[in-house]
């Protein structure tokens, strides 16, 4: 893709972006111990971190674990190809929509990684020892004459250079006829779900070829569809328990053991609307983007496009907390309306004892809100403003007041540096936020915070 | 009820451009999103229902006016001077619309001439009697495909009147005719009928309104009018200039909107 020297004329501009489309990062995952970090983008691959376990010289406080914190790249690997369904005449993203991790059972790493249509199972395993003094064979594998042999050997295993292996294990494809939205690993650790647009599958890790449905929202005829699915997870702790979000902001929890097809829900978790505030806009801000338990299994965290709100599972009239996250954008739906912004899908995340929990917003900015203060702050990925190792400070969106130095105008914010994705460290307070097509992580500690790309 | 104060753009702007994320949709990579073009289709309900309001309350200010200035006409007769200045206006009325006697009486400047054309089709079709014709003839018959169950299905179609003279019995007719079949009844259109009942295969239904679309400058916001009186015969129903039908028509009008609702649903 070099320029051509000859035709200096060639805008090869459309070339750097298409380029850059295809690094965006369009999620990001945690391990169950926090070790292994993976992201996935448009271009259908994916990388994983690893966390350095060595602590560095120059690294005074190490923390009590002693990692450095410092996550450097592990793997990287073509999940996806961009594929053709040639019944319909569509095309199918190859772009990674979610990734999640299966809990670890032996020395190798499994995680789940989907596309719009297809699931797959992939292994990460290790080899850092080969085994040599093979009898039959060479050191480059080819067969000896036998003749030569004149003692036996037996082979032992030699140090080697770490290769890190990633190999596909099992696709999961054909299952859902709409684009796929979740994936979520039931703690049974042999099941998981995966989620379109209007219904639910169940799979077994092992098996391929079959999967049951268990929620099917699609109405007999498409014109009355009224509403989507729009995320789904299982509980963490009870492994017949799963939620699911609609377009329409409704939760709706569901228990396996009342029966096969879990189109009845067991509780239906829904805020009135106010009469008050309806525009022209209020089904589009009022559909969830994301749906998250807590560790705890207690609680659930939504995010629709202006709000996050916290759910106890007891209470099904309404939020227990709800927390503003950009509601200056409220006047400017309008104009979020004709760019598209309004239907950018935020995740949302827990700290990992459900003190905290953070989602993202625009112009690089993220928000952190306290449940126990019910104070939020507002922060920043991008580059410029933070050096490695530097102390993030918070930001402000100046919405009316006394206006204080560094505050940002609503007006100048940035729409197209969106933190749609992002990650908790299970365990500590480590945050990776992707940031269009660079990765952050941040850490809270005593030492200032590291910054990887 | 809706606050209309929100933005700067009204109810014609919002339907413009939400129908254009719908046509757009076609092309892009990946499919149509069938989230987003629901979504979308919300906004577009609620935009119609924003316009529909607005415009039955100005017939009903129209009309009021009408009456008021039918009274001062017949004062103003005493007076031959003024009259000739006003037949070009007339003509040009004339022309343009095809409601009734009354409209070509009215001696009245047009108010808003983006709303009366809207109960006729553009340049294709100038003289009034043509749209007292179904002009649906050819979509008699469908054939469907359930991409899930692949079924097919041959569905007999019912078609809705264009006609914008309308009467409460045409009115009531449409508005009654099943909800799944007014997206056929673009009567442009001579293209391809078969419709696939799936949602990610309105692409074909969408390229028959582009076959609309094209017909018309997409962003001209006059001519949204036009684009809902294609989209559903209950507008038609407001534009009766007597008191009694208009009653009728405009609560057709307002069944109606469920029904086309569900028509974009199906995106």
């Amino acid at each position: 893709m070099g320029e051509d020297a000859e035709s200096p004329k060639i805008n090869h501009t459309f070339l750097r972006d298409y380029v850059t489309e295809a690094d965006v990062i369009s999620t990001v995952e945690f391990n169950q111990t926090g070790d292994l970090l993976a992201t996935g983008d448009k271009g259908g691959r994916v990388v994983i971190f690893q966390r350095e376990t060595e602590s560095k010289g120059d690294f005074e406080e190490v923390g009590d674990t002693g990692d450095s914190g410092e996550y450097n790249v592990y793997s990287t690997f073509q999940s996806h190809e961009p594929d053709f369904d040639y019944l319909k005449s569509l095309e199918i993203e190859e772009k990674i929509n979610k990734i999640r991790w299966l809990p670890q059972q032996n020395a190798a790493h499994f995680l789940l990684s989907t596309n719009d249509k297809t699931i797959k199972l992939w292994k990460v395993s290790e080899r850092d020892k080969r085994p040599e003094g093979y009898n039959l064979k060479d050191e480059e594998g080819r067969l000896k004459d036998i003749s030569t042999i004149t003692s036996l050997q037996v082979p032992v295993l030699k140090p080697t250079d770490l290769m890190v292996e990633v190999r596909p294990r099992r696709v999961f494809a054909n299952g859902h006829t709409y684009h796929v939205n979740s994936i979520s690993v039931n703690s049974d650790g042999e099941t998981y779900l995966s989620a379109d647009d209007l219904r639910i599958n169940m799979w077994h890790l092992g098996i391929t070829d079959r999967s049951f449905n268990i929620v099917d929202i699609k109405p007999a005829n498409m014109e009355d569809l009224t509403e989507v699915i729009t995320a789904s997870e299982f509980h963490p702790h009870h492994c017949h328990l799963f939620v699911y979000s609609s377009s329409k902001g409704t939760l709706r929890l569901c228990d396996m053991r009342a029966s096969a097809l879990c189109d009845k829900h067991a509780k239906l978790y829904e805020e009135p609307e106010d009469p008050g505030s309806r525009s022209f806009f209020s089904e589009i801000i009022s559909s969830v983007s994301d749906v998250k338990f807590s560790h705890s299994g207690r609680y659930m965290l939504t995010r629709d496009y202006l709000t996050a709100k916290v759910w106890d599972l007891h209470m099904d009239k309404g939020p227990v907390e709800t927390y503003q996250v950009h509601e200056y954008l409220r006047s400017k739906l309008c104009s979020l309306y004709e760019n598209d912004c309004i239907f950018d899908k935020f995740e949302c995340v827990w700290n990992s004892s459900d003190s905290v929990i953070m989602t993202g917003a625009y112009n690089s900015f993220f928000r952190m809100f306290d449940r126990e203060t019910g104070r939020g702050v507002t922060l920043e990925a991008w580059r410029e403003s933070s050096k490695p190792r530097a102390v993030l400070r918070t930001r402000r969106v100046y919405t009316g007041g006394k206006r204080r130095r560094g505050d940002v105008g609503v007006d100048s914010l940035d729409f197209t540096k969106k933190i749609l994705h992002m990650a908790w460290h299970p365990a500590e307070n480590i945050i990776a936020i992707a940031a269009t097509n660079n990765l952050y992580i941040f850490q809270d500690r005593v030492n200032p915070d590291a910054h990887t790309q | 009820m809706i606050n209309t104060m929100e933005c700067v753009a009204d109810a014609q702007s919002l339907i413009s451009i939400s129908l254009m994320k719908i046509h757009n949709s076609r092309t892009q990579r990946g499919g149509i999103k069938l989230h987003k073009n629901l979504l979308v289709s919300y906004v577009l309900r609620n935009a119609r229902q924003v316009y529909i309001k607005e415009k039955y309350a100005e017939i009903y200010r129209m009309q009021q006016y009408e009456e008021v200035m039918t009274v001062c006409n017949e004062i103003q007769e005493l007076n031959p001077l003024e009259l000739d200045a006003e037949d070009a206006e007339d003509e040009d009325l004339a022309r343009t619309t095809c409601c009734g006697e009354d409209f070509q009486r009215g001696s009245m400047k047009d108010p808003e001439p983006a709303y009366y054309r809207s109960c006729c089709m553009e340049a294709p079709l100038p003289p009034c009697d043509q749209l007292s014709v179904n002009i649906n003839t050819h979509c008699n018959k469908t054939t469907v495909l359930d991409l899930d169950t692949h079924v097919v299905t041959t569905v007999d179609n019912g078609y809705i009147h264009q006609d914008c003279c309308c009467d409460a019995f045409q009115c009531a007719q449409s508005a009654q005719a099943p909800a799944k079949k007014r997206k056929m009844d673009f009567g442009y259109c001579t293209s391809d009928l078969d419709e696939l009942q799936d949602f990610t295969t309105s692409r074909k239904r969408l390229r028959r309104e582009d076959c609309v679309y094209s017909c018309q400058d997409f962003t001209d916001t006059s001519n949204i009018s036009n684009l809902i009186s294609i989209f559903g015969s209950g507008f038609s129903g407001l534009l009766s200039r007597q008191a009694d039908l208009e009653q009728i028509c405009s609560k057709q009008a307002l069944a109606g909107l469920g029904a086309w609702t569900r028509a974009i649903v199906a995106f």
